[in-house]
This record gives C-alpha cells, sequence and structure tokens, in this order.
C-alpha cells in the first residue's frame, strides 16, 4: 500500500516539474526581453525612423508595416472564411465532401509557413506583379491565418443552439433569413474572437512574408500598398543577421521584441478573456 | 427557391477554397521546382551528401538538410512530448480549478509568443548559456534548436492531448477508483490508454509543427549544411535553408528551383504527417461513438 502511495507522489510530482518547465520558459522569455528591452524603449523609438544604418532611432516604419500587413491579412481571411464557417456549420451533410473539406482545412494548417512564403512568392510577387509589397504579404498571410479564423468561426456557428434554427424556421423564415438574422447575431463574438487571434497570428509571423513584403530599411514610410515594408518581426531578424555593427543593433532588436510580444500577447489576451467569458456566462 | 440554392452554392464556394489553397502550393511548388530533375538525378538530390548550390560545378544534395531537420525535429519531440502530456494530465487530471484557469491561459500564450521571438531568445540567452554550460565552439548547436522547438510544440501537443484526456467518460475514471486503484493507476492504466489516439494525433501533430518550424532553426541552429554526428553541432534544416538562401537566388535559376524542390520535399513529410493524425483521429472518434 505504501509502495503504491509513494509511486503516486512520484508520478503527480513529474507532472508537476512538466508544467513549472513549461512556464518557467514562459518566465523566463518574457523576464529577460522585458529587462533588457524596456531600456531602450521611449516615446521616440516608437516615433521615429531607424538612423545610421539601423544603429540608431526608432522603429516606426517597423510598427506601421505589422499592421498593414495584420490588417491587410484579416480584411481579406475573414469575409473567406466566415464563408466557409457557414457552409461547414449550416449545409454541409455529414459525408465525403465535408471529409474532403475538413482535410484541406487541417492541411492547409499544417503547411510549413515557409512555404506559404514560397507560394506568395510565386503567385502574388511575380504571377499577379505584385512585387514584394504589402498587398503581396497580407494576402499570402491571410492564405496563412484561414484555418485558424474558419475553425474558430465553425466553433461558434456550431455552439449556437438548434433550437434558435428551429424556432425561426418554423416562423416562416428561410433559411438564409434564419443564418442572417438569429444564427449569425449569437456567433458574432465568437468568430470576432478568431478574427482577433488571426490578427496575432498574421502580426507575429516572419517566414511568409521574407520574399513577399519585407525589407530591412526603408528611407520613408510606404504610401500604398504596393511598397515594401519593413516589420516588427523581420526586423529582429534583419538586426540579428545583417547590418555591421551587432553591438549597437542587439539592444534595438530587444526593444523590437519586447514591442512585438507585447503587441502579440495583448492581441492573445484579449482574445482568449472574450472566450473564456463566452463559455462561461453564456447559457442558452 | 433558387435563391436560396444559390446562397448555399456561394457558401459552398468559400468552403472549397482552403482545398484550392492547398491545391495551388502544391501546383507552384512543382511548377517551380520540378525542372530541377530535369538536370539532377531525383536520387543524388535525396540522398546527395553536398549542398554546394552557388558553387561551380554546383551540388544539389540534400542529405544533410533532411537529417539537419530529423535531428531537431527528433530532439524537439524528446523534449516536447513528455513535457506537454504531463502538462496535459497535470490540466485535466490534478490541478484544481483555480489553477488550472491560470495555467491553461499560460499555456496559450507559449503558444502565441512569435517563432521569430523563440529565435531571438535561442540566440541572446540560450545559446551563449549552452555554449559555456558544455564548453562548446558555438551555442548554435541541433541541441540548442532542439530545445527552443521543443518548448514551441510543448503548448500544441498539450493542448491537443488535454482534449483527449478531458473526452475520457467519468464512468472510466469512477470504475477504475472502486475498484481500488489509486488516482496515478487510474492515469496510468486506464486515462492514458483510453486517449492514447489522441494522444498519439497531438505528437505527431508537435512533430509538423517542428519540422515545418522556419525562424527559431534558422536563428539557433547554427546552419552549416554538413551531415550530422553529434547533437552539439551547428545543422541546417530545410526549412532555414530555403528561407535563407530565397532571397540571394535568381528567380528561375537552378539555385531557385533546388529550394522549391525542398519545398516539395517538405510539404510531403507534413501531409503524410497531417493525413496520419487526421487518419488516427477519425478512427478515434468513429471508436468512441460506435463504443460507447
Amino acid at each position: 500500500m505504501k509502495k503504491r502511495k509513494l509511486k503516486q507522489i512520484i508520478g503527480f510530482s513529474l507532472l508537476r516539474i512538466s508544467v513549472s518547465i513549461a512556464i518557467f520558459a514562459l518566465f523566463s522569455i518574457l523576464y529577460f526581453i522585458v529587462v533588457r528591452g524596456a531600456g531602450v524603449i521611449n516615446l521616440e523609438f516608437f516615433t521615429s525612423m531607424p538612423r545610421e544604418g539601423m544603429t540608431e532611432g526608432g522603429i516606426l516604419p517597423a510598427i506601421l508595416g505589422t499592421f498593414y500587413l495584420a490588417i491587410g491579412a484579416i480584411l481579406f481571411a475573414l469575409p473567406l472564411s466566415v464563408f466557409a464557417a457557414i457552409y461547414l456549420s449550416e449545409y454541409a451533410r455529414q459525408g465525403r465532401l465535408i471529409r474532403v473539406i475538413r482535410l484541406g482545412v487541417n492541411n492547409l494548417a499544417g503547411v510549413p509557413s515557409v512555404v506559404f512564403g514560397l507560394f506568395g512568392l510565386a503567385v502574388f510577387v511575380k504571377f499577379f506583379g505584385f512585387g514584394v509589397s504589402i498587398i503581396s504579404g497580407a494576402l499570402t498571410l491571410g492564405i496563412l491565418i484561414l484555418p485558424t479564423i474558419i475553425r474558430a468561426s465553425e466553433e461558434a456557428l456550431l455552439a449556437v443552439p438548434r433550437s434558435f434554427r428551429e424556432a425561426s424556421l418554423a416562423l416562416g423564415a428561410t433559411k438564409w433569413q434564419t443564418i442572417r438574422r438569429a444564427v449569425l447575431p449569437s456567433a458574432t463574438p465568437g468568430i470576432l474572437t478568431g478574427a482577433i487571434l488571426g490578427v496575432g497570428r498574421a502580426a507575429g509571423e516572419t517566414a511568409p512574408i521574407l520574399f513577399t513584403a519585407a525589407t530591412f530599411f526603408i528611407t520613408r514610410l510606404p504610401s500604398s500598398i504596393f511598397d515594401e515594408v519593413q516589420a516588427l518581426p523581420y526586423h529582429i531578424y534583419a538586426l540579428m543577421t545583417e547590418g555591421t555593427h551587432p553591438d549597437l543593433q542587439v539592444p534595438i532588436a530587444y526593444g523590437t521584441a519586447l514591442i512585438l510580444i507585447s503587441l502579440v500577447l495583448l492581441i492573445n489576451l484579449v482574445a482568449i478573456t472574450i472566450r473564456y467569458r463566452i463559455r462561461k456566462e453564456k447559457r442558452w | 427557391m433558387t435563391k436560396e440554392i444559390f446562397i448555399k452554392r456561394f457558401f459552398l464556394f468559400f468552403a472549397l477554397l482552403s482545398i484550392f489553397f492547398l491545391a495551388g502550393i502544391v501546383f507552384v511548388l512543382f511548377k517551380e521546382g520540378i525542372s530541377l530533375f530535369t538536370r539532377v538525378n531525383i536520387i543524388d538530390f535525396l540522398f546527395g551528401k553536398s549542398w554546394y548550390p552557388t558553387h561551380t560545378p554546383a551540388e544539389f544534395g540534400i542529405l544533410p538538410l533532411i537529417l539537419g531537420s530529423l535531428l531537431v525535429t527528433a530532439g524537439a519531440l524528446v523534449v516536447a512530448v513528455p513535457l506537454g502530456i504531463g502538462s496535459a494530465i497535470y490540466v485535466s487530471e490534478i490541478a484544481k480549478p483555480g489553477i488550472r484557469d491560470v495555467i491553461k491561459p499560460l499555456l496559450e500564450i507559449l503558444a502565441g509568443v512569435p517563432s521569430v521571438v523563440y529565435g531571438f531568445f535561442g540566440m541572446v540567452i540560450f545559446a551563449p548559456f549552452i555554449q559555456n554550460l558544455f564548453n562548446l565552439p558555438t551555442g548554435l548547436t541541433a541541441f540548442t534548436a532542439s530545445v527552443i522547438l521543443g518548448i514551441m510544440a510543448l503548448p500544441t501537443i498539450a493542448s491537443i492531448a488535454e482534449d483527449a484526456i478531458s473526452s475520457v467518460p467519468v464512468s472510466f475514471k469512477e470504475a477504475s477508483l472502486s475498484l481500488g486503484a489509486t488516482k496515478w493507476e487510474t492515469i496510468v492504466r486506464v486515462i492514458v490508454p483510453s486517449a492514447m489516439s489522441g494522444i498519439s494525433t497531438a505528437i505527431i501533430l508537435g512533430m509538423g509543427r517542428a519540422i515545418g518550424e522556419t525562424m527559431t532553426v534558422l536563428m539557433v541552429a547554427g546552419g552549416s549544411a554538413i551531415i550530422p554526428h553529434t547533437f552539439f553541432q551547428p545543422v541546417r534544416a530545410m526549412t532555414a535553408t530555403i528561407a535563407a538562401e530565397m532571397g540571394e537566388t535568381v528567380v528561375g535559376s537552378m539555385h531557385y528551383q533546388s529550394l522549391f524542390a525542398i519545398a516539395i520535399v517538405l510539404f510531403m513529410l507534413t501531409l503524410t504527417f497531417n493525413i496520419i493524425a487526421d487518419f488516427i483521429s477519425q478512427k478515434f472518434k468513429k471508436k468512441m461513438t460506435g463504443g460507447l
């Protein structure tokens, strides 16, 4: 009996250690980036252009670039994803077609991010002739985040009780009226959560924009969607691998990393909070 | 009535877009990459030991890159599988509700950290630490990349495994406990075996995540395109090769084609993982709904 109890104590300790390592990893990443990045950040860091070959000045173009790319990606991906999710949850019947569609969504989610970059390079940059630009990067990122938003939207639609649909149909509404007036409004917060998570993902991705949108150095802010941009994630990478003054570039990379991680975590936190609230409060 | 049919078709069109994009990716990779094989034998490509795409004569053997990818992925799994599954069991079986409500969001945050930030952390903090610890000429090694990749894949594995574990019927647990088994015995002999297919799916998807990860291996693994002999030497993965070299290539050159050809190999690998994962979870769904 004692031996079995001892086994349990050891087993539980191992499980606790697993979780502790994961949490420790998270906090050590946050700790170093916050402590070393905070010293670099001031108002000028947000609002001024880089100077002296990236060794001084701020990161305004990278902040704006990431904003343009993430917003562009979500504008493209959100309508497509919601329409796809409506089909999957409202129209599709169990069968081969829906199996194939779902397999497509799952596999698209598993495609390595750098492969999306190659796709964007061949299709948007070259074939459509958009060049290395905001539009090429935003479309590439948009395709990358499709599965995330489709899944979240589908989950949100499926969570709307059947009785809502039945009540609406029983009152004589058509299927489309039912979806538009009874189902979609109730699913909106969930769909929004998915969209926010998608924005966070798009803002943090580097590999898809390497050859489609990002550049290390621009002297003026982009003026159209066909201009190339700096972006926060790419900026970190470039500061660490290019340039001639690593000693001056690494502190800027810390500052950039702190801004990127704060941005992404804030976005995720908003999404997670909305989701927990929906799950806790909504009792139809 | 025709309007309703039109609306249904409208939505179907968008539902099919994912498949369309997936097919588009396959098409583009083959279109840009396949002509390499008119000049390089596919066997020499896959099993050639030297990757010198810019030398004259150029050599396009990607075996070192494949092995680099496999090595860091295997290393990442050694880290991520026990820790991820351990975390999943802890969260779903042991943690009190209050603690669970803290840990689950923290794991989601870990999953949300951008890969370039992991790479950056690896370069400036973890690699120097490893270099000093093992007294190595460089801290940018397969081992370093494995550990960082493992931490990245951990939340993926934990979240899917946790879904599987918490969907094990309570009656299984109650039956085991009422027979006098301890909580730990119930976890090891009843809960984990019942959730095994979900856990396998989690591992395979974590593997896909690790092998497809780009920025971390690009920044942390060191980047030597030689066949690795130990964990403590620099390696270059397939993803990192594409990311590092595409910028320097001339569109349509053999080097350009060879990078797309690498992407074909990479895509096939991740596609296989995903299909296996899908197959297992589908089978699992049938078993659970059919048997209970």
